[in-house]
This record gives structure tokens, C-alpha cells and sequence, in this order.
């Protein structure tokens, strides 16, 4: 007899991993929303910052929490590089050229990854790592959770920023009307990178909150994204509330469909969404238009 | 025929190759190029001429593969009626999921995204159904006589691939001058114009997708001869996607001669790489990835299409550069 207290302990871990998930894909979908292109050097990127993470512990003795306190803003900075002198003049204003440059990044970093670290797996081992709180009938990782709320605190902080600075006002002039944002007197090549810088950024942040319990390796970055790419388009390719609710709801059907069909069908089941979802809804649950 | 001269010069002197070099290890060097290059102008029809981007090749790639193997190792089926099962279980695929995307109208993206979920979703599968042998992938048995498409020499297999990609290169030269191929150019340029002015963009589109498909599949029922085994992460692996869209794009996007001119760069510089530094995992991807940026960068109608220039520019049209009019207008 199928108790509904294992059903509601699988819910509960699908929706702690999910908030990660629900992270990834706001990057994800903060540059789409703006550039309109999917950023395929996401995977890569979050490799790259797991393994910054892991170093920062490592080397410096630094707790994954405290290192997100440096790697957001040097993350926000290399994403902002990247755009502005590499991304951009390099696909010459072509959307297809901006899908290609960010596949030749992806495949530099992860195999520059791969090249400098072997392709090891690697783990940290903190004191909290599998510390859990008990909720009677199951227990809940606390590093978990602490990512749980922390993903809710910078989407909160993502919030603020886009409808109360100058820069967020920019970037959603951007993203809604690109040439008359250009006429207004908004730096377009600016932004684009600011874009690409925060979307960046929350993949550093994600990272932090992945290591204590996660692994690193030059390609561990890229499970995430794929599922990322499944949340940003259930969501909605651009809306920051399409991409929380698509995380957290993915990462209940990947914990539920583990628990019924096991790990690899389960996986099946995200892409069938996937594919189901681009193809009968493209603009996904909230999005405005494809 | 002045049309096919180029075809048949550069065909001539690969063919000559085998009279010149002996060495196993730089025929099996260029046999494994040529095959990219193959997977490559399937990806280029497509990719190149309609400007459908597609970021899941290993869907047919690996389709071709398995269709061939599963009929030869499970049902005793002959090998040269294998390939071209294969080829046709290909491009069978490319018009599932070609009608399916581009009848939803999926575009730039979300075509890019689609394709690769398809090809995830078949490697998935493939990894753990029994047919396609699971997680152990499968073995043709050997068996070196050419009925049953497979060669003692390497020399044999190299003209069998030659012939292919020879084919491969008729096939992009006739679409390049037909009138589908046209239409082609005219959706790839503006998918709305080319509607208005009667150009059905779906049924062009899937037309390619199905040349695309077979070409890509062809590819890799040559694979499973020539290596006797295919797995999910081989055949239906990212990588293989990635090879297929990264050689016509470096060798010169939508022209005849650019998926073979990539491959035979990219790969001689992961060969160079590897020969230099030794065989560290990672250095010879990098090389592609970062030629990948430059390429886009500094020659956007790639290697093929920077040359066209130089020869233009030296007033000798030789080889007229075909710049868009957006192009043209920005200079």
C-alpha cells in the first residue's frame, strides 16, 4: 500500500530541487526574454561556477555560501564581458550567429574545464553537507532548503531590480520594443550584456547553493540546463514567474516520475513535456507570444 | 556539366590520395572526416540553404545507425539493404519531426531546441530499450566481404565514403540550382516574404528536413560498417549534433563545398592539436569551439564563403560573392 506520506516526502524534495532548477532557468530566461536567444553556454557556465565554488573551498577554505558573496558579482562581470565583447560583435546582429557563438562557449569552457581539471568528479565535504531536519515522517536536507529560500530571496531581489532601478526599466524597454529603446537613448549594447551579466550571475548563485550537496564535474553543469531549457519553455520563454513555477513544478515531475517509472525514464518524461509544450504551446504557460 | 567541374576536381585529387599515402592511420583519419563531412551536408541543406538551425543531427544520425545495425545483428538482414533501410528510417524521422515542429511553426530558438529535445529523448530511449541493445549498444558481426559492406582495406572504404560524400555534393549542387532550392534560399532570407509571394515555407522546409535527414543518416549507417558497433551516447550523443552543425559552418554555411572543406579543417586541427600536446581529453574540442566563435566572428560565410571574397576582390569573378541584399546594402 502506496503510503501518501512517501508521496507528499517525494513532493517536498522534488520542490527543494526544483528551486535550483527554477534559478538555472531564470537566467536562462532573463537572456531570452531580452535577446531573444536560448544562451547555450548556460550549461557550461554553471560548470565553470561549480567549479569556482569547489576551488573557493578547496584553496581558500571559503564556505560556499560566503563565496557567493564574490563569485555573483565576478560571475555578473565575466557574463557581461562575454556579451559585450564576444557574443556581440561576434554574431554581427543575426540571432542564428548568437545561437552559434554561445554553442562555440559552451563547448570551449566545458572542454577548457575538462582539459584543466580531467573529468573527475569531485565533492566537498562540509559539516553541514547532510545535516536534515526531521518533519516525523520524512527528513528534509537543510542545505536544501537553505537553497529553497535563498532562490525565492534573488528572484525577490531580481524583482526589485527590474521595476524600481534605471537599469531594470531599460531592460524591460529592451526586451519589449528594442528600437525604440534604441531612440530613447538606451545603450542597447549595454544592456544586452547587463542581461547576460545577471543571468550569469544566477548561475553563480546556483552553484553556491549546488556544491554542499552536489558534485562537480566539466560537465555536471549540463543537466541542469537541459531541464532548465524544459522549464523556460513550460513557463514561458522571457516570464521570471513562468520559469519559478516551471522549476519548482518540473522538479516535482522528476521526483515523482523517479519514484513511479525510476531515474532514466523519469528523465524521458521532462523531455516528453518539453516537446509536448514547443509544440502545442509554444508560448508556454505565461508567456506572451512565441 | 561546367557546373559539376569543381565536384569532380575535388573528388579526382581525395581519390588520388590512396595511390600516394599507405598509412592505415591517415586513411582512417580521412575516412572518419569524410563521414563528418557527410553528417555535415546533411545538416547544411537544412541548416545551410533553409536556414533551419537544427541542434539535434544525431536524431537521424543515430536513426541510420541503429536501423541498420538492429537489422543486421537481430534479423540476419543483408548490410547493403541495411543502409538503405537506414537511409529511409532517416529520413522518416526527419519528416516526423520536421512535421511536427514546423507545422507548430516553430522558428530560430525554438526549432534549435526542439531538435535537440528530440535527439535527447532517442539517446534516452536508446539506453535503456532492449532492441537498441540498451546500455551495451550493439555489434555487427565480422565479416569481410563486400556483399556484406565491409572491406578488408581501408583503401575500400575510403572510395565507398568518397562516392557518398561525392553524391552528397551532387545532391547540394542540383538543390542549389532548382527551383526548390530557391524557394529554399527565399525562406532561409525572409520566411514572411517568401509566403507572400506563394512560396508554401512548410512543405519547402520539410522537403529539406527529408533530404537533410537521409543525408545525416547515410552517415551513420557507414559508421556502424565501418566500426562495427553503435551505442546511444555515439549515436545519439550531443556531440554528434554539434560535429554535424560545426562543420558547414566553418567550412562556409549553405554552399556545396562547406561541409567538406569544415571537416577536413576542424579536424586536421584536433589531429594537429592532439599531435602536438599529446592526447589530453578537452584540447581538441576547445579548438572547436574556439574556432567555432572566431569563424562566426571574423568570416561569417565561413571558410568557403571568405575565399569567394578574396577572389572578388581581386576582380576575378571567378567565384561571385552571394551577399544577401541586407548584406549588400550594409556594406
Amino acid at each position: 500500500m502506496l503510503s501518501p506520506l512517501i508521496l507528499i516526502a517525494a513532493v517536498l524534495n522534488g520542490l527543494m530541487i526544483g528551486a535550483v532548477y527554477a534559478l538555472v532557468a531564470l537566467g536562462l530566461t532573463l537572456i531570452y526574454g531580452v535577446l531573444h536567444i536560448i544562451n547555450f553556454a548556460h550549461g557550461a557556465l554553471l560548470s565553470a561556477a561549480l567549479f569556482a565554488a569547489f576551488f573557493a573551498y578547496q584553496k581558500l577554505g571559503l564556505d560556499p555560501y560566503l563565496a557567493a558573496v564574490v563569485l555573483t558579482p565576478g560571475f555578473f562581470v565575466l557574463g557581461y564581458a562575454l556579451q559585450r565583447f564576444v557574443i556581440g560583435p561576434a554574431s554581427h546582429g543575426d540571432d542564428r550567429n548568437m545561437l552559434l557563438v554561445t554553442l562555440g562557449l559552451a563547448v570551449l569552457i566545458e572542454n577548457a574545464l575538462l582539459y584543466a581539471f580531467r573529468a573527475d568528479t569531485r565533492t566537498i565535504d562540509l559539516a553541514y553537507g547532510f545535516k536534515s531536519i526531521d518533519l516525523g515522517f520524512t527528513f528534509l536536507s537543510l542545505p536544501r532548503l537553505i537553497s529553497f529560500v535563498a532562490v525565492f530571496a534573488v528572484a525577490l531581489a531580481l524583482w526589485l531590480i527590474m521595476s524600481f532601478t534605471d537599469t531594470g526599466k531599460a531592460i524591460r524597454a529592451v526586451a519589449k520594443e528594442k528600437l525604440g529603446a534604441e531612440l530613447a537613448g538606451i545603450d542597447v549594447a549595454h544592456i544586452y550584456a547587463v542581461t547576460f551579466g545577471l543571468g550569469t550571475a544566477c548561475v553563480a548563485i546556483a552553484a553556491c547553493l549546488l556544491i554542499p550537496t552536489y558534485y562537480v564535474n566539466p560537465s555536471a553543469g549540463n543537466a541542469f540546463v537541459l531541464i532548465a531549457f524544459t522549464i523556460v519553455v513550460l513557463g514561458g520563454m522571457g516570464s521570471v514567474p513562468g520559469a519559478l513555477i516551471g522549476g519548482l513544478l518540473i522538479g516535482v515531475v522528476e521526483s515523482l516520475g523517479g519514484f513511479f517509472f525510476g531515474e532514466s525514464l523519469g528523465q524521458v518524461g521532462i523531455f516528453l513535456i518539453f516537446i509536448a509544450v514547443l509544440l502545442l504551446r509554444p508560448r508556454g504557460l505565461f508567456g506572451a507570444s512565441a | 556539366m561546367k557546373t559539376f567541374l569543381p565536384i569532380a576536381l575535388g573528388v579526382a585529387v581525395l581519390a588520388a590520395v590512396p595511390i600516394f599515402v599507405h598509412s592505415n592511420v591517415v586513411l582512417n583519419f580521412l575516412v572518419v572526416t569524410l563521414m563528418i563531412a557527410l553528417a555535415g551536408q546533411g545538416w547544411n541543406i537544412l541548416g545551410g540553404y533553409g536556414g533551419q538551425y537544427s541542434f539535434g543531427h544525431a536524431a537521424f544520425f543515430g536513426t541510420g545507425a541503429y536501423t541498420t545495425a538492429i537489422l543486421q545483428a537481430n534479423y540476419g538482414v543483408n548490410a547493403w539493404l541495411g543502409f538503405a533501410a537506414g537511409i529511409a528510417a532517416g529520413a522518416a524521422m526527419g519528416g516526423i519531426i520536421g512535421g511536427l515542429a514546423f507545422r507548430a511553426g516553430l522558428r530560430s530558438s525554438y526549432f534549435a531546441l526542439v531538435t535537440l529535445a528530440f535527439a535527447e529523448v532517442l539517446r534516452i530511449l536508446a539506453s535503456v530499450a532492449p532492441i537498441t541493445g540498451a546500455g551495451v549498444g550493439i555489434l555487427v558481426k565480422l565479416d569481410l566481404r563486400a556483399q556484406s559492406f565491409q572491406f578488408q582495406s581501408r583503401a575500400s572504404f575510403y572510395f565507398v565514403i568518397l562516392a557518398l560524400v561525392a553524391a552528397s555534393l551532387i545532391i547540394a549542387q542540383l538543390i542549389e540550382r532548382s527551383r526548390f532550392g530557391v524557394w529554399l534560399v527565399a525562406v532561409r532570407e525572409n520566411e514572411d516574404a517568401a509566403m507572400a509571394l506563394g512560396v508554401n515555407a512548410t512543405a519547402v522546409k520539410l522537403g529539406a528536413m527529408i533530404v537533410s535527414a537521409a543525408i545525416t543518416a547515410a552517415a551513420g549507417c557507414f559508421y556502424v560498417q565501418y566500426f562495427l558497433f553503435i551505442d546511444a551516447g555515439i549515436g545519439y550523443g550531443t556531440w554528434m549534433s554539434i560535429e554535424a552543425l560545426l562543420t558547414p559552418i566553418i567550412g562556409g554555411v549553405g554552399t556545396v563545398f562547406g561541409a567538406l572543406v569544415g571537416a577536413l579543417v576542424v579536424k586536421s586541427l584536433g589531429e594537429g592539436a592532439k599531435l602536438i600536446t599529446g592526447d589530453v581529453p578537452g584540447l581538441d574540442l576547445m579548438i572547436y569551439g574556439a574556432v567555432l566563435v572566431l569563424v562566426i566572428r571574423f568570416a561569417p560565410r565561413g571558410i568557403v564563403g571568405a575565399l569567394a571574397d578574396i577572389y572578388a576582390r581581386f576582380g576575378r569573378r571567378f567565384a561571385p560573392s552571394r551577399k544577401t541584399a541586407v548584406e549588400a546594402v550594409r556594406g
